[in-house]
């Protein structure tokens, strides 16, 4: 047997207890199935999938304002491709589109700015998702609309940061996790200080590991290792491309066009402090104060779909009643289908 | 669209530069960029930003991760 393996066998049976090591990143859960991982380790070890896909924790909410602001004439909505075929109640912003919505599939906030130099008699809305990687770039093309006057460039904006989610998961105490493997290059710009607070505030080891087997074994490792021995510490196992410090630079810029604001999360609920709004100064570029939210409550999820469940790691995908037959990537029922990095989508594609 | 494409740079003009994805070549901001980059370099792609430069190692490993799992270059 591998070494590391071995070592994953003997740390189990020293803690003589089930564990589960949650990652956070879709890309750690396709990887992980590539890997073929799972079926390698011990009886008692789990790995759940979390809440690290961007689309898949965007609310019905934001999806309806989308909608609504995408019904009114005069506008274009650019939105990562994502995002076009999550179903809601009324529909999807694809079947807008087919119902004559202008409705425009963009790589970067820059495609949507462009698009709003390009016509200025259109208020053109960026749909703003992701969490602490995505969002200074959106920051960056809404610092350079203002620097430009382009008056017409607005962002919705959905951005999230994860550290307040990771703690609400734990303290509403539905699912039990002893740790978590934390994605190698999503860190950039924060670096390995945002997971400080797991491991002091939270007391569960969070550890930065890369997406190759030889990396997710060591991760595993250094996460067992830890819960061994009763220790809760950040270790980089990805030292290459994460600093402690991440990229400032793009902080910054994060900072100086967005504010912590309380959000909802798909399958999380309400979490104070875990959103990003755009602030006061450049209100002119905020979507909220042209467009309001729809003022009618609007239920997280439509038709059964459980990606709320999925998403807090309550179960996995094959356990919803939906998956495969009736919701699959073709006709894809919930957001955790619709995204390549959705667990659904991984556990379809790979099981 | 959270995934971290390797892009390796063509050509640099002040913030922005050529770059190219997987022999496709685009622009890319580098307004959020610490480092300085030239031809030749790779860097971390997200949503039109380059965020960090990387060695060639790590783009070439992350290249055969994202083909792997079958997500080509998307942002
Ligand atoms: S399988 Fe489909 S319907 Fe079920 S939770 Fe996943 S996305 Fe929702």
């Amino acid at each position: 047997m591998n070494p590391q393996l071995q070592e994953i066998h003997e740390l189990m049976a020293r803690i003589g207890r089930p564990v589960q090591l949650m990652e956070v990143c879709g890309t750690h859960t396709m990887a992980i199935f590539r890997t073929g991982l799972r079926a390698l380790l011990p009886e008692g070890l789990r790995l759940l999938s979390g809440p690290g896909c961007p689309v898949c924790v965007t609310h019905d909410r934001f999806l309806e304002h989308a909608l609504a602001i995408a019904a009114t004439p005069g506008t274009l909505i650019c939105t990562f491709g994502d995002m076009l075929r999550v179903p809601g109640r009324g529909g999807s912003l694809e079947t807008a589109r087919a119902t004559g919505a202008n409705v425009q599939v963009v790589y970067s906030p820059l495609d949507a700015l462009a698009a709003a130099r390009q016509h200025p008699e259109l208020r053109v809305v960026f749909l703003g998702i992701g969490f602490e990687t995505t969002a200074p770039t959106t920051a960056g093309a809404l610092l350079e609309a203002a620097r430009d006057g382009v008056g017409n460039f607005l962002v919705l904006s959905a951005h999230k940061t994860m550290p307040n989610a990771l703690a609400a998961l734990l303290t509403s105490g539905e699912v039990n996790i002893d740790g978590f493997l934390m994605p190698g290059h999503v860190s950039v710009i924060t670096g390995t200080h945002i997971y400080d607070a797991v491991a002091r505030d939270l007391h569960r080891p969070a550890v930065v590991t890369g997406f190759e087997a030889e990396e997710l074994l060591a991760g595993i490792l250094a996460a067992l290792r830890m819960i061994a021995e009763g220790r809760a510490e950040v270790v980089n196992a990805y030292a290459s491309t994460v600093t402690a410090d991440g990229n400032r630079k793009a902080r910054e810029i994060l900072h100086e066009v967005f504010e912590p604001c309380d959000d909802v999360w798909r399958g999380l609920g309400l979490i104070p402090g875990s959103g990003l709004k755009i602030r006061p100064a450049l209100a002119a570029h905020d979507a909220t104060q042209f467009f309001p939210a729809p003022s009618t409550p609007v239920p997280e999820t439509s038709r059964g779909c459980r990606c709320g469940d999925v998403l807090r790691g309550v179960i996995t995908p094959p356990q919803c009643p939906l998956f495969r037959n009736v919701c699959t990537p073709w006709s894809p029922q919930g957001a955790c289908m619709v995204s390549g990095e959705g667990t659904c989508a991984a556990y379809f594609r790979f099981s | 669209m959270c995934l971290a494409i390797p892009a390796r740079v063509l050509e640099v003009h002040g913030t922005e530069a050529v770059i190219s994805v997987q022999g496709v070549q685009r622009s890319a901001s580098l307004m959020l960029l610490e480092e300085t980059v030239a031809p030749g370099d790779y860097v971390l792609l997200h949503a039109g930003f380059a965020l960090r430069k990387w060695t060639a190692a790590e783009a070439q490993e992350q290249e055969a991760l994202l083909a792997e799992v079958g997500l080509g270059p998307r942002d």
